[in-house]
């Protein structure tokens, strides 16, 4: 088959440069971004891009997902398979049958039976998108059912149809008979081929075009498709966050500086490259509680405008002109809306899912940060959040005297280094909330049953900005990180109780930023330790809150991988492990209040406590068991708005203060 | 044209506590913040500023520090701030405090015409409501109070109408400028300042105008010229409460009673 080589050889030539040329101009743009350091740890990063890229650890856990994974190893090994036959095409002396015949045949075999393991997950894959379609594949922009989606899936059936037609006939003209036995399918392909006779040469030219044609349009269509995630995905993986995914990068607040992202190029090129990486898969969009609620935020949808806006813009980015289409505007293609913007609870589902390893929600707080940065535009009940902050560290404005009512009459000591060995930082909510002052009243007898030595700062205690943080106000934050900062490096704190996993977040992973290493734990990990060791005795007082659930939150499991030692305390107090809900762990789903939303209306769709609610109802509960003072005021909320105030709330350092009485 | 907003820096009296022994504030630690009044009259001369291009003055007279609360009126946008600080100012009362106002106001509008000046309603220290009337009664401009809407602005015609928030009313008037408005807090939102303009308002430049700059008669400032002074501060015996309403047998009654009470004491707005 020499005769095609003249043909096909400037074929290939044009495909190859056209795929150079789209992909040049494509990753030509990711420069266009901002710096950011993602080549460090070069072994960790090769560990992630195995566990997700090649053992696509992410993508097996829907059940379609296996039928991706053989897809994609079928790539892997006929990539070599299709190597071959382009250069043999051009060179028809380059041939994987130069090599010696055992593992030719080898391969032969290999590329035989991954070809017909690719032919039927193709096959499943077009009657999904025909017949079975979830909703996720959709989104506002995106159509599952879109033409580029079953050209893709056609094009690899017809490679392996071809693959088998040309082997088959080649076979059946006799040609290798030593291969034969190799190449299962490939002969019975050749079976039924067999009646052409002497036509036989013609059939296995027409397929051997056939897969030609297919393979030059594959090159060409990829880098200008979804599937440019062929090539992207498996870099993006290496070239993930390897940080506490909440935690953004600081700012610099200088003059001439910019704050936030509100030109596509204001991204860095990480964030850039996301865009191309995605596959459109609807996993993020599909765990989003503000999707699943009706708000106008899609995390998938953010990440596609990125890249939408980037192209558009392209133009007027290298000329240095001022973008055309606004990043942040009204609703259409390539733009985002301030209100899915302000939509996000930052609850990190998106990222937990995301099977490349994509980071939508930093891209949301960066846009966050533009907004209220650089315009002073933001939902207006946060002015008053904002003021309070910066006059009186606290989100509801209380004058910080007031920091120490929560204990009452109790004998409360303040932190001193050398003498005391952790600071109890009260937080906000234990401290102003009346709900939350419970729960530190709750934890401060279970530390001093087990005999903590433990201490307060009092009213020099300061708001950890947590809230502020992620609603893009990082102005304020820094300004908050750094009085902290120097407030405990002050007072020698080295080892630090919280019981809001927004301050753990916070203390133990935002203040790294700014040089302090704290020894920060959440009263559950602190309590599963205590119980471990001994040091508090357990009453059966717990046992009379009957069925317990326990509610994950966010920041404490997803974004600190927090999620056995609540369970093992509440087990350990009532004596019966937890119910878990439908989603739990890290995949449980938010209450709502995450990402500042604490603080502001939810004026569009349904609210989201209300949908965790009914899906904790559905364990018939007596007893909800949280971990997170807004937890607490969302789960309370919700059961009281959907007629269930007779389920208890109890954060987890109530149940074990309960547990250390006997039952009544 | 010029519009001037004075503005104050007060201690954050929610955080304040008076010494039972020497019947003074205890003002150690406190922080300082923005009058919140003040911070209405700023975002009202800033939204003229928007619609007309007039320039901004903010004006406050306090001790050095009260620097930051000029930056942060710079921060909001204002074009230029003075800061009045002498000592022979100090220990003034709303008279005496009015004079020096007046007098600064009189020297900005030696250099452009001074159309509009405008005061918080009071001050959340002394809560006189005296300065602002004071001013435009030194500087002889018509006085419209407790401003909550601005109807109408005419350029032309130099005249503003506003709507007055009374005890149970409200009152529609309208003067020839120039003017002096004292605002209440409904009359709008403040603005939130950008990190660029915070940053920019750290670089600005607050002037300093002492009483060699205003020269004004020393016996008619400070202490000396206040007629007024404080004898005693102190936390008032509380009376036991009454009861009123049933809450018990009409709690919707009482929660009427409850939210009328609060609405007379201007605690909530409808
Ligand atoms: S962080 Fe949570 S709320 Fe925000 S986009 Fe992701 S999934 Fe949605
Ligand atoms: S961002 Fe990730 S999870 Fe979301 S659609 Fe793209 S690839 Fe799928």
């Amino acid at each position: 088959m020499t005769s095609h080589t003249t043909l096909f050889a400037p074929l290939l030539i044009a495909s190859v440069a056209f795929f150079c040329f789209s992909l040049y101009r494509r990753l030509a743009l990711v420069r266009l971004g901002q710096p950011e350091d993602r080549f460090d740890h070069p072994g960790r990063r090769l560990q992630e891009m195995l566990r997700y890229a090649f053992a696509q650890l992410r993508v097996v856990q829907r059940p379609f997902g296996l039928n991706h994974f053989v897809i994609f190893w079928s790539f892997m090994i006929l990539a070599l398979a299709n190597a071959e036959f382009l250069v043999n095409g051009v060179i028809p002396q380059a041939s994987l049958a130069a090599l010696p015949e055992g593992v030719h045949h080898l391969l032969l075999l290999a590329f035989d039976f991954v070809s017909i393991f690719a032919l039927v997950a193709v096959c499943f894959s077009l009657a999904r998108r025909l017949f079975f379609k979830p909703d996720y594949l959709d989104s506002r922009y995106v159509k599952a059912r879109s033409l580029e989606g079953f050209l893709i899936l056609l094009f690899i059936a017809l490679l392996m149809v071809a693959y088998f037609g040309m082997h088959g006939a080649l076979l059946a003209m006799g040609e290798d008979p030593g291969a034969a036995p190799f190449m299962p399918v490939s002969r019975f392909t050749a079976s039924l081929l067999a009646p052409f006779g002497n036509q036989l040469p013609g059939v296995a030219e027409l397929f051997w075009w056939i897969h030609a044609l297919v393979l030059c349009a594959f090159i060409c269509l990829l880098p200008r498709s979804k599937h440019m995630h062929i090539i992207t995905a498996i870099p993006n993986c290496y070239f993930g966050s390897l940080e506490q995914p909440n935690t953004q990068p600081r700012e610099r607040f200088e003059k001439g500086e910019t704050f936030g992202v509100g030109q596509v190029d204001g991204f860095t090129w990480k964030d850039l490259f996301d865009g191309f990486s995605c596959t459109e898969c609807g996993r993020c969009q599909d765990a989003c509680p503000a999707n699943n609620t009706g708000k106008p935020l899609n995390p998938r949808q953010i990440v596609h405008a990125i890249k939408m806006n980037l192209m558009e813009n392209a133009d007027d980015l290298a000329a240095g002109k001022k973008p055309h289409l606004p990043l942040i505007g009204a609703e259409g293609e390539g733009t985002n809306t301030e209100d899915a913007i302000w939509s996000c609870t930052t609850c990190g589902a998106c990222m937990e899912v995301c099977p490349v390893l994509i980071e939508q929600m930093p891209k949301i707080v960066k846009m966050r940060r533009h907004l209220v940065e650089t315009e002073a535009r933001f939902p207006e009940e946060l002015l008053n959040l904002f003021e309070n902050m910066e006059q009186r560290s606290n989100p509801w404005g209380i004058a910080p005297s007031e920091r120490t009512k929560w204990h009452g009459p109790m004998d409360v000591q303040r932190f001193e280094a050398g003498q005391t060995e952790y600071l109890l930082y009260v937080g906000c909510a234990g401290s102003f909330d009346s709900r939350t002052k419970h729960v530190t009243v709750a934890l401060a007898t279970v530390l001093n049953a087990a005999g903590i030595s433990w201490g307060i700062l009092g009213k020099d205690e300061k708001c950890c900005g947590d809230s502020l943080r992620r609603l893009g106000n990082e102005y304020l934050f820094d300004k908050m990180a750094k009085e902290n900062a120097a407030l405990f490096t002050e007072r020698g704190v080295k080892k630090v109780i919280v019981l809001c996993p927004h301050c753990l977040n916070t203390l133990k992973n935002d203040y790294r930023q700014y040089g302090l290493d704290l020894e920060v734990v959440h009263h559950s990990e602190l309590i599963e330790s205590l119980l471990e060791a001994g040091r508090i005795k357990l009453h059966d007082g717990a046992k009379e809150l009957g069925k317990v659930a326990y509610h994950d939150p966010c920041y404490l499991g997803r974004h600190n991988k927090v999620y056995d030692a609540p369970r093992a305390v509440v087990a350990a107090a009532t004596g019966k492990a937890p119910a878990e809900m439908e989603r739990n762990r890290d995949n449980s789903f938010c209450c709502g209040a995450g990402g500042g939303r604490m603080w502001m209306e939810e004026h569009q769709g349904d609210r989201v406590n209300h949908h965790r609610v009914d899906e904790t109802l559905k364990q018939s509960p007596d007893t909800v068991c949280v971990a997170c003072p807004y937890c607490m005021t969302m789960f309370e909320d919700g059961l009281k708005d959907r007629g269930k105030p007779e389920v208890r709330v109890r954060d987890i350092a109530e149940i074990v203060a309960e547990g250390l009485r006997p039952k009544a | 044209m010029l519009v001037v907003a004075c503005i104050k820096q007060v201690p954050d009296t929610t955080q304040v506590q008076i010494d039972p022994v020497t019947n003074t504030l205890v003002r150690e630690g406190i922080p300082f913040i923005v009058n919140p009044y003040d911070t209405h009259a700023v975002e009202a001369a800033l939204r003229l500023k928007d619609e007309f291009g007039f320039r901004v003055a903010a004006i406050s007279m306090g001790p050095p520090n009260a620097e930051a609360t000029l930056r942060r009126a710079l921060a909001w946008g204002v074009d230029q701030a003075i800061l009045l600080s002498d000592r022979a100012f100090g220990g003034a009362d709303t008279l005496a405090t009015s004079r020096v106002l007046a007098a600064a106001i009189e020297r900005l509008s030696a250099e452009e015409e001074v159309g509009v000046v405008i005061c918080g309603k009071q001050t959340i220290d002394g809560d006189t409501a005296q300065v602002g009337p004071g001013i435009a009664t030194r500087l002889d401009l018509e006085q419209l109070t407790l401003v909550d809407r601005v109807e109408a602005f005419d350029q032309k015609g130099r005249t503003i109408r506003v709507r007055r928030k009374l005890e149970g009313r409200h009152e529609i008037v309208e003067a020839p400028l120039p003017v002096l408005l004292t605002v209440v807090r409904e009359l709008n939102r403040p603005r939130y300042p950008s990190v660029p303009m915070r940053l920019a308002s750290q670089e600005a430049e607050v002037q300093v105008w002492d009483n060699k700059v205003l020269k004004l008669n020393v016996e008619e400032i400070g202490l000396k010229g206040s007629p007024t002074w404080v004898s005693r501060i102190f936390s008032p015996e509380r009376d036991k409460g009454e009861i009123v309403g049933d809450g018990v047998n009409d709690p919707e009654g009482a929660a009427d009673l409850l939210i009328q009470k609060m609405l007379e004491k201007d605690l909530l707005t409808v």
